[in-house]
């Protein structure tokens, strides 16, 4: 599995869908992708459940920029 | 005397009025100055139609042009128009073939009132429209999937608020970094500059620069030049939300895209969380769909293969060659006893030929053998007097002394 990111994740899993689609996968081949399409899934999910949302404003005085929390 | 009678005799051409309204069209069209202008007079004789196109007459003390404005453009008018007042429209001039005038196609419209500010409006935005500012090619694509977001806007009033509220909404997994901007007064533009170049270092996935509604004098920062630079060199794409609907401002023509409304922009730019994981089913369906597809597709080939007559009877190919085999065997058979005939039968005549020449046959007709030490005499000349003799008869031998030769004498 490459993929980093989810986007990544998402497009990689497309792509294998599609070789699969075609059907000349070599059996072996073709469930070693689907492990991996099933990795890459695994990978997403936890992507989007992880990623807690968190608001924040920058303070930019004097030049300097700092992070706050906002509400 | 026909048309072309008199065509062919005067040597002119007679056009169709057609020819000569297209041909008209066709001059007004070609004149670049005429294809983007702004005018300005007063509104006469104003109509609109149940599509939502409007139609008037605009006028100043000594002419009177026909314009129309189309429901498209129409849609974005801030103001109800009306008979007497004063605008400044932007546009092009059209014939009307139809009606065998010619009108100016309203693009923008706005009120006098708003005089020198719109007209700064409209040169800026002329020139950065010239400089290639607004230009498609330069539009950066809108993250899908952003995981931070940038928003430049101001902390008062509900425009915050309400991007925040559809966000929770849509997609509670993303950061959100608020750069606090003036969005009204002279300070604001350079605000809203330092927010995007601050937001830019900061290296988010997507900006907004959003403000609420007000007049047009309210949201002039967004109009300002510096901003619409920033917005140009701005690495991260940057998504506009400023005003209503109705609101255009140059932000909007520079940024990558122009969302109606604040909240709009949040839709925009976040992902829905519902629509993700519907698509995960789909593509969780899809890949195993296909994976199970590929496998039935071997485990068809294996059973036709299966299938053929040598893998369901593999005793009926051995059957076959055994079949062979015996026949085989039983033909070689034939051949060997009927060799074995011919040689026989070959063997008989042989022995008949061989008897009759026999030397032993002769001896039962009454014939004899002579020999010496084992050999047949046929010749008196190496047999001496008193040599050992033997005579082989039919049945026995008899020995014997020479006593005399005679040469010559055969009996």
């Amino acid at each position: 599995m490459k993929a980093k990111t989810f986007e990544e994740a998402l497009k990689e899993m497309e792509e294998i869908i599609e070789e699969l689609e075609e059907g000349n996968v070599p059996l072996k081949e073709s469930l070693s992708k689907f492990k991996d399409g099933v990795e890459l899934l695994k990978f997403c999910n936890k992507e989007l459940k992880e990623a807690e949302m968190s608001i924040q404003k920058i303070v930019d005085k004097d030049g300097k920029i700092k992070l706050e929390g906002f509400e | 005397m026909t048309e072309e009678e008199a065509e062919s005799k005067l040597q002119i051409k007679i056009y169709s009025v057609d020819e000569i309204a297209t041909y008209i069209k066709s001059l007004i069209e070609q004149d670049k100055c005429l294809q983007h202008i702004w005018v300005t007079g007063e509104i006469s004789n104003f109509r609109c139609s149940n599509k939502g196109h409007i139609y008037f007459s605009l006028k100043d003390e000594k002419s009177i042009i026909d314009c129309a404005m189309f429901q498209r453009a129409a849609q974005h008018l801030v103001f109800t128009p009306q008979d007497g007042m004063k605008v400044i429209v932007e546009g092009y001039v059209d014939v009307y073939k139809p009606r065998g005038s010619y009108q100016i196609i309203i693009e923008e419209m706005k009120l006098t009132g708003q005089g020198e500010l719109y007209i700064k409006y409209l040169q800026l935005k002329a020139k950065l429209e010239k400089e290639g500012l607004f230009r498609n090619e330069h539009k950066k694509p809108i993250p899908k999937y952003p995981k931070t977001i940038g928003i430049v806007t101001s902390l008062e009033g509900s425009v915050i608020h309400d991007i925040i509220k559809v966000t929770k909404r849509r997609y509670p997994h993303v950061k959100i970094i608020i750069f606090p901007s003036l969005v009204q007064g002279n300070e604001a533009k350079h605000t809203i500059v330092r927010g995007i170049e601050i937001l830019n270092k900061i290296n988010v996935d997507i900006i907004i620069v959003a403000r609420g509604g007000g007049s047009f004098e309210d949201l002039w920062s967004f109009n300002e030049e510096i901003v619409a630079r920033a917005t140009y060199n701005s690495k991260i794409p940057i998504v506009s939300a400023i005003g209503h609907e109705t609101d255009f401002t140059i932000i909007d023509f520079v940024a990558d895209k122009r969302a109606p409304t604040p909240s709009a922009a949040a839709e925009l730019v976040v992902p829905n969380e519902q629509e993700i994981l519907g698509l995960f089913i789909q593509l969780e369906k899809r890949l195993c769909k296909q994976t199970s597809k590929v496998i039935e597709i071997k485990k068809q080939r294996i059973e036709y293969i299966i299938s053929r007559p040598i893998f369901k009877r593999p005793h009926t190919l051995i059957d076959e060659y055994k079949q062979t085999l015996d026949e085989n065997a039983i033909q070689l058979k034939q051949i060997v006893i009927n060799k074995i005939d011919i040689l026989k039968s070959e063997l008989k005549g042989v022995d008949g030929k061989l008897n009759a020449l026999s030397p032993y046959a002769t001896l039962e007709r009454g014939y004899s053998i002579t020999m010496k030490e084992d050999k047949i005499i046929s010749n008196i000349k190496n047999i001496n007097e008193g040599n050992i003799i033997s005579t082989i008869v039919k049945d026995g031998r008899i020995d014997s002394e020479v006593k005399r030769k005679n040469e010559g004498q055969n009996i």
